[in-house]
């Protein structure tokens, strides 16, 4: 190695703090596009979890395996599905999504919803129903009585929230069959880093994992400080 | 509980047969393109100069940019480029040394089949570039620092064209990918002739430019400098080398065919 580890990072935190137009450009994409696809899937998902949590109905066993079994579906599957629906010739072909935002809008929800979906049911299975039955009882409409459960249960809903936003924030198999990797337009930190490595260019690289890196430090502390918060007190 | 010794005698026993490794010096390492691995041609010759001359060829392919750096870096001890501008570099400054042209095969521009920027009429492949780039087409570029992501590159310079326009896209993908992508998009796109060949039966695209100096492609190995690494295979690259420009081999290269059409023209001479 001619370039050593140091120039290579100090290359890195340049190119961050200068605001390279380029890297910002794609921690941009990044960031939109997981964010539309978490905002998009996360009432849906909820409220499907709030269900499987709290009604018996037949197949529920069935459903509640399958999105477990889905939350671990590798990321290229999912892009190979999506691929397949939006190509030219497949069936949602006319949309025209493939190679576009939305269309890895469309695969980062397939991925994140069995995550938000099993992490919110078992945050609501956790909850005592007598805090939902009481609010009913007491006349409350159904959306006030879910917001209810939803306040106690702050810590495990942000975490689902916050797992399923990191899944698809860094998955890059399927943001690279779906999107492409184009630039300016569907290249996302995930692709950016795949991309310049089999270039052998290493400090852009190195500039993107460190976002990544600080981002998942920060989601980390924050949750640590959420769950100390969430402790019960003694009275 | 598991008895430590037998376990660690097992394990090395293993490693020993497992990792019977072959003599170093009997590995070549080679750094290619993508086109010549894709388009089969290697393996179609270098089971030949194994057989005769008892080395292991070990081939690393990736984009021209990438190859280069890692012959710059001593990774690999030979390389095998089509970037005639970069090769000169690599040979000027020092770490390259007795390039030699053994082949060459060409470049086409590949686009949609009713060819809506209307450049088959084009007179020069950079006539072609200029109205691809007026028109409401799309482009789409490797952007990977290949090859032929720097021919296409030195095509827009020819063509006074930044490649910033509306259609231009960048995909920082291999060919075969670019292609698929390309046919998706029903854009234009630069392409060896190989991997479009290779591609024919999966995608829509016509060749809607060829011919011409400017679209020629040609191969280069070259060995690397033995004072800026003294350790690697030097012997093996030279052997390699000396094998890729003999009758036989460069009569290998001129009789393989894919779907039957010629790929590689050998073109080595003194």
């Amino acid at each position: 190695m001619n370039e050593g580890w140091l120039a290579l990072t100090q290359q890195a935190l340049s190119l961050l703090f200068s605001l390279d137009p380029e890297v910002w450009s794609i921690i941009s994409v990044s960031f939109s596009v997981s964010f539309a696809a978490l905002m998009i899937t996360l009432l849906p998902s909820m409220v499907l979890g709030f269900i499987l949590a709290f009604s018996r109905f037949r197949g529920r066993w069935l459903v509640t395996n399958l999105i477990q079994t889905l939350q671990s579906i590798p990321t290229v599957v999912i892009g190979l599905l999506v691929y397949l629906l939006l190509t030219r010739m497949g069936p949602l072909g006319d949309l025209k999504w493939l190679f576009t935002q939305k269309g890895m809008i469309l695969g980062q929800m397939m991925i994140c919803a069995p995550v938000l979906i099993a992490m919110s049911q078992a945050a609501f299975t956790s909850v005592d129903r007598r805090a939902w039955e009481t609010s009913r009882t007491l006349g409350a409409p159904w959306y006030s009585a879910i917001w209810a459960v939803c306040r106690e249960l702050k810590v495990p809903l942000l975490l689902a929230i916050i797992a399923a936003f990191s899944r698809i924030l860094t998955e890059v198999g399927c943001s690279m069959m779906v999107g492409g990797n184009i630039a300016g337009v569907t290249r996302n930190i995930p692709t950016a880093i795949a991309l310049e490595t089999s270039k052998g260019d290493f400090a852009q690289a190195i500039a993107l994992g460190l976002v990544l890196l600080v981002l998942a430090l920060v989601l980390n502390f924050a949750l640590g400080t959420l769950r100390g918060k969430a402790e019960p007190r003694s009275h | 509980m598991l008895n430590l010794k037998r376990v660690i005698g097992l394990a090395v026993t293993a490693a020993l047969f497992i990792g019977m490794p072959v003599q170093a010096n009997e590995v070549i390492k080679l750094a290619t393109t993508t086109s010549t691995e894709n388009s089969g041609l290697l393996k179609n010759l270098l089971p030949t100069f194994e057989a005769q001359s008892g080395y292991k060829v070990q081939v690393i392919a990736t984009g021209t940019g990438k190859a280069l750096k890692l012959a710059r870096q001593g990774d690999v001890d030979v390389v095998m480029t089509h970037a005639p501008a970069a090769e000169a570099k690599f040979v000027s400054e020092g770490y390259g040394r007795l390039p030699r042209g053994i082949m060459e095969n060409d470049f086409v521009i590949l686009g949609p089949k009713n060819d809506p920027a209307n450049i088959r009429s084009s007179e020069s492949a950079e006539a072609a570039f200029a109205k691809i780039a007026k028109s409401a087409t799309p482009f789409i570029s490797r952007g990977d620092n290949s090859g032929t992501n720097m021919k296409e590159l030195i095509l827009w310079g020819k063509a006074n064209v930044k490649p910033e326009f509306d259609g231009y896209t960048s995909v920082g993908q291999g060919m075969g990918k670019t292609l698929l992508m390309a046919n998706e998009l029903q854009g234009y796109t630069l392409s060896d002739r190989g991997t479009f060949v290779a591609y024919s039966g999966k995608i829509g695209l016509a060749v809607d430019f060829d011919g011409g100096q400017a679209l020629a492609n040609p191969y280069q190995i070259m060995l690397i400098n033995a004072d800026k690494y003294p350790d690697l295979n030097h012997k093996g690259a030279k052997a390699l080398s000396d094998w890729l420009i003999g009758a036989q081999a460069q009569g290998m290269i001129n009789n393989y065919k894919v779907q039957g059409e010629q790929l590689f023209k050998a073109t080595y001479s003194e």
